[in-house]
């Protein structure tokens, strides 16, 4: 093993690295993406059980479950969306698999969802957070942190009401800015959806599925726990089911972050002073071979 | 009137009573046996000479008559298994005795037997008939007790017979059950006892209603010169009559089939209604007793009650009736009911009474009725039996 | 005179639930002829078609000619009380349980005479009186005498009490209470006197119009419940499954297509899911505890109502994947009927046509209107049918299907899509 990953190994057995799990749990009553009903529908968690120590298996428990690709905290790969169907390796079998280990960056909209559901980053948020975080890196997740995973009544989360969904997302410009100009790996947010709940109407419809994954990036939703991140150096795992040219898929998010000096709890993360940009690598060519 | 055939050669006799009991565990079978048993040690008969057997029973299933010849070592020239509840004992007579009228058979024995499990009432009701299953039992009376409810109801609206008039005849019955050794009810019945007993379908209570029991009666029909030679007191057959699903129009059960029959009935045996010394009508409930006075011709429709106030039913009384106590005071034996009274007359006529006696009795009167299929008594059947020394 | 019912008082907690027992449930095959009209809500006998006499009890042949050309016909029950009497003992527990007992004897216009549950409202022999034919507790038919003439709280009475599955003071489960027909069952049932009444909703994030509204109704608890989620209903069934009387399960997934109409078998599996599963889910997870419950007192548990289609009967091609979804509950409403039956609780299917809403949007006129099949479904409950076909279309094919079902086969087929 490399000293690195020695060093990483002791840390994580030492506290000085910590794992924090992104991921929502999986549970029927976790709310599913709402389409209009003429649409194929993405079906809702649900569990059927096997047998619980009884007549059906006495000795055992198990379940058998459903759900769709994009039920709970998921991952969409780029044949999700049309913009990125005829591109190579788009599919979760064949993404190449160094992607699924990324750093990640943290942009806190809290206060700014909190204020407005239907909150937009735009590119003059990316800058601000550039200017006191340094440049984003190429090959990063972008995670916008809304704490909109804190609304844990079904009806707040969905925020529905006649016009539609109401849930913070990037505007059409911040996305572009993401993709063209920083080369980003993909984009991650707490609520359903990486869009914000009425970008239907913005242009083009649904900007972060159409540039993300029309250049070949990712997106993450669902996620949680976000406020437990630092803006940068937490180092995010999201690796999705190996599903036969599937769209995407629940998956366990999980961030390696480093312990705060004083040994205090995540509170002050945020406002500790700002880390050092990881320099990594740049995303290396695509693999064609799996 | 058509002119039948009379029985001038043929003779009823030796009347057997298997004692009854309130349950028992052992099957219709014993019971029958017994009363077989009974006939052979009476008549001094070997079982090898019965050729005939008129069998009638409720809870003989899963075997039918034929089922016996087997289980009782009989070897049989003719066989009948009557089905007909209260009126199998007059129409067992009527078959057995063409059977050796025409020399069928020469020594028929006529049994009905029943034993009595505690829930076997309620079992054999469950399965009675098709119109009961169908349309009485889904409401609730388990029973025929609502069907003749209804009729003892609206026969009391009709005709103005009381309560108190059902009541005359169920005290002089249990008048006449307590000198009857196998008599199950052994307590005098007051009318008061009768008017106060507890409810069972109104208008009807407890006294109104028959004991369930187990036990058997028989009587062997015979030539009148067999009878003769071997010394068996016997009773003559004078008439009889039968008839089934009389008055189908009727919209409720206020006259039964004798109404059609008594004149030919009458007649064939050349007496009037006031010859006869002892009557036995079929009493699964008072008020088909009062339809038999009625309808066998001893008062006109709807003055039963009249006729019951004026007269006195025990064995000495006016109009000696029932006089072992009849189903309702002796118990009823399953099919054995529609044989007590027949058996009861005959031995009235031969002077062999086990109880009280009807004094100088030379006519007797049996009636049958029953197979309540669905709201009233389907078969009605009567026979007028003579003693030995009476006209012939 | 009935006395109006009143609320009956709290249950006494320590006593044991009284075990449900039905009435003799044994018919011969002709007899249940008199069952299937019954359930219908009909009162028929059979007419000899060449001597025109009306027989009963049933029976294979006429009673007068012999033919065995007998025709069930409806009966409009007119006819006169002749004799009565009260039960004071029976040996049939059902009723051994609800001593005294009225029985009458009633000799109809039309001829025959036949035995009847009487209610307490009629006046004593002679009096007119009308006959009726209600499914009872053993899912036969019982035929009932009432006055000639309604009469004040007629359906309180005691007798008639027991063939029917009054809603007032019952507690109720409408499964889905946001659709139009939900929110109309849960007014319908309130304002038939039900004591308690649980509005299921699934997707609480979706609020159609009209929903919110009921929960100004005091006997109204609203209650999460997915029918497609087994651990939902089990843990609602868990919660309420031991109080609730009538269960209504008008949960329904409803689209627009046959087969060619629309690839994948994803929206015929959700209608499946909700139609079909979704029946047996709660069914497993209700019916144990209703059929405990069948003679729990006054407000025991009594009915399960089904909401079905028409086009459960003989598929509807234009929507011809929700036409087998409803089959396939018809079927399994069948077996739930069976594993009910013991209980005397009463299982009722209702058929109607078209309903007024979206998914019905471009089928033509006559359409039921959701408060109208609301108020049908309380009629069902508080009369004597266990299968209604409420509304013109349903009447109209159910009499196509039962006078020649290929016939409608053929012609729904040719309905233009």
């Amino acid at each position: 093993m490399s000293n690195s990953l020695l060093q990483l190994a002791g840390d994580l057995a030492t506290g000085r690295i910590r794992v924090v799990d992104l991921t929502q749990t999986l549970s029927p009553d976790f709310p599913q993406i709402v389409l209009p009903p003429e649409m194929g529908q993405a079906w809702p968690f649900r569990v059927e059980e096997a047998s619980r120590y009884d007549a059906r298996g006495p000795g055992w428990y198990w379940n058998n479950f459903s759900c769709s690709e994009h039920t709970g905290t998921h991952f969409d790969a780029p044949i999700h969306w049309i913009s990125g169907r005829y591109l190579p390796d788009n599919s979760t079998d064949t993404i190449p698999a160094e992607h699924f280990v990324a750093p990640a960056c943290v942009l806190d909209c809290s206060r700014e969802a909190a204020a407005d559901a239907d909150f937009l980053l735009t590119v003059e948020h990316l800058r601000q957070w550039e200017r006191r975080h340094g440049r984003i890196p190429a090959g990063s997740w972008i995670l916008m942190r809304t704490d909109w995973s804190k609304r844990t009544d079904p009806v707040a989360y969905q925020n529905i009401d006649e016009t539609g969904q109401h849930t913070p997302g990037p505007d059409t410009e911040a996305v572009r800015f993401l993709v063209e100009d920083r080369d980003v790996l993909g984009f991650g947010s707490e609520a359903i959806g990486t869009d914000a709940g009425q970008a239907f109407h913005l242009k083009p419809p649904y900007p972060c599925h159409y540039y993300m994954h029309g250049s070949g990036r990712y997106g993450l939703q669902c996620l949680t726990n976000l406020d437990l991140l630092p803006p940068t150096g937490a180092l995010v795992i999201a690796a999705p089911l190996k599903i036969k040219e599937g769209s995407g898929s629940p998956l366990r998010v999980l961030a390696l972050v480093p312990a705060p000096e004083d040994g205090s709890r995540k509170k002050s993360v945020a406002k500790a002073k700002p880390a050092k940009p990881i320099k990594l690598a740049k995303r290396r060519a695509r693999r064609t071979r799996r | 009137m058509s002119r039948r055939a009379g029985y001038d050669d043929v003779v009823v006799t030796v009347p057997v009573t298997i004692p009854y009991v309130r349950y028992s565990i052992h099957g219709a079978h014993r019971f029958i046996a017994n009363g077989l048993a009974e006939l052979l040690k009476r008549s001094g008969l070997d079982k090898s000479r019965i050729d005939g057997l008129c069998v009638s029973s409720f809870t003989l299933a899963p075997d039918t008559a034929v089922g016996l010849t087997q289980h009782l070592g009989l070897t049989l020239r003719w066989l009948d298994h009557i089905p007909m509840g209260g009126a199998c004992g007059v129409v067992a007579l009527r078959r057995a005795a063409r059977a050796v009228q025409s020399g069928d058979a020469t020594a028929v024995a006529c049994i009905a037997g029943d034993t009595n499990h505690p829930d076997s009432f309620r079992l054999n009701l469950a399965t009675f008939s098709q119109f009961a299953r169908d349309a009485v039992y889904p409401y609730g009376s388990g029973g025929p007790n609502a069907s003749f409810a209804f009729l003892t109801s609206h026969y009391m609206r009709h005709y103005g017979a009381t309560r108190e008039d059902f009541g005359k005849l169920c005290v002089a019955q249990r008048a006449n059950a307590l000198s009857f050794p196998y008599a199950l009810m052994k307590k005098p019945l007051a009318l008061e006892e009768y008017m106060t007993a507890r409810a069972v379908a109104d208008p009807l209570h407890l006294y109104d209603c028959v004991m369930p029991c187990a036990g058997a009666e028989a009587f062997l029909v015979i030539s009148r010169a067999e009878a003769e030679s071997r010394g068996l007191p016997y009773a003559r057959i004078l008439s009889t009559a039968e008839r089934h699903n009389a008055f189908p129009d009727d919209p409720v059960q206020y006259r039964g089939g004798w109404a059609l029959d008594r004149d030919e009935l009458y007649g064939q045996a050349g007496v009037e209604p006031k010859d006869v010394d002892v009557v036995a009508t079929y009493d699964d409930y008072p008020v088909i007793c009062m339809m038999q006075i009625e309808d066998l011709g001893f008062c006109r429709k709807g003055e039963a009650p009249d006729f019951v106030r004026r007269n006195s039913f025990t064995v000495d009384g006016t109009f000696p009736a029932n006089t072992s106590g009849g189903q309702l005071s002796v118990g009823q034996a399953g099919a054995a009911g529609g044989f007590l009274g027949l058996v009861e007359v005959v031995r009235q006529l031969t002077g062999q009474p086990l109880g009280g006696a009807v004094a100088d009795a030379r006519i007797g009167l049996a009636s049958g009725f029953g197979m309540i299929n669905y709201d009233r008594g389907l078969c009605s059947g009567a026979a007028i039996l003579g003693g030995q020394g009476g006209p012939a | 005179m009935t006395r109006a019912l009143v609320r009956p008082p709290r249950k006494n907690p320590i006593l044991r639930t009284r075990l449900p027992m039905v009435p003799p449930g044994s018919r011969s095959r002709v007899a249940l002829g008199l069952t299937a009209a019954a359930a219908l809500g009909r009162f028929e006998l059979q007419v000899c078609r060449d001597c025109k006499t009306v027989q009963y009890p049933p029976r294979e042949a006429c009673r007068v000619c012999l033919s065995p050309r007998l025709d069930w016909r409806p009966q409009d029950g007119a006819g006169e009380l002749i004799s009565e009497t009260t039960l004071r003992h029976s040996n049939e527990l059902f009723y051994r349980e609800r001593l005294p007992w009225r029985l009458g004897l009633v000799k109809l216009d039309s001829g025959p005479t036949l035995v009847a549950h009487l209610h307490a409202d009629c006046a004593p022999a002679p009096a007119r009186v009308r006959v009726t034919a209600n499914i009872d507790h053993a899912g036969q038919a019982a035929l009932i005498a009432l006055p000639e003439k309604d009469t004040p709280h007629m359906a309180d009475d005691r007798q008639l009490r027991e063939m029917t599955c009054d809603p007032k003071f019952r507690k109720i489960l409408i499964t889905d209470a946001k659709t139009a027909l939900g929110q109309a069952m849960v007014e319908a049932v309130v304002g038939a006197g039900a004591d308690l009444v649980w509005a299921g909703y699934a997707e609480p994030w979706k609020k159609p119009p009209g929903f919110e509204r009921l929960s100004a109704y005091k006997q109204v608890s609203l209650v999460p419940l997915d029918l497609t989620d087994s651990r939902a209903v089990k843990s609602l069934a868990g919660e309420i499954g031991g109080r609730v009387d009538i269960l209504i399960n008008t949960a329904d997934h409803h689209r627009n297509f046959g087969i060619a109409a629309r690839e994948g078998v994803e929206v015929a599996r959700a209608e499946m899911d909700m139609n079909y599963f979704g029946l047996l889910r709660l069914a497993q997870e209700f019916a144990p505890a209703m059929r405990a419950r069948g003679a729990d007192g006054q407000s025991s548990a009594v009915a399960w109502v089904n909401l079905l289609s028409i086009f459960a009967l003989s598929n509807f091609p234009p929507h011809g994947t929700y036409s087998a979804s409803k089959a396939a509950a018809m079927s399994l409403a069948q077996c739930l009927r069976a594993e009910l039956a013991p209980a005397g609780v009463r299982v009722i299917n209702v058929f109607p046509g078209p309903i007024e809403d979206e998914w019905n949007q471009s089928l033509p006129p006559p359409k039921i209107a959701p408060a109208r099949l609301a108020a049908d479904i309380v009629a069902a409950l508080r009369g004597g049918a266990e299968d209604i076909f409420p509304g013109d279309i349903a009447q109209d094919w159910l009499a196509r299907w039962r006078d020649n079902p290929k016939g409608l086969e053929r012609e729904l087929a040719a309905m233009p899509r």
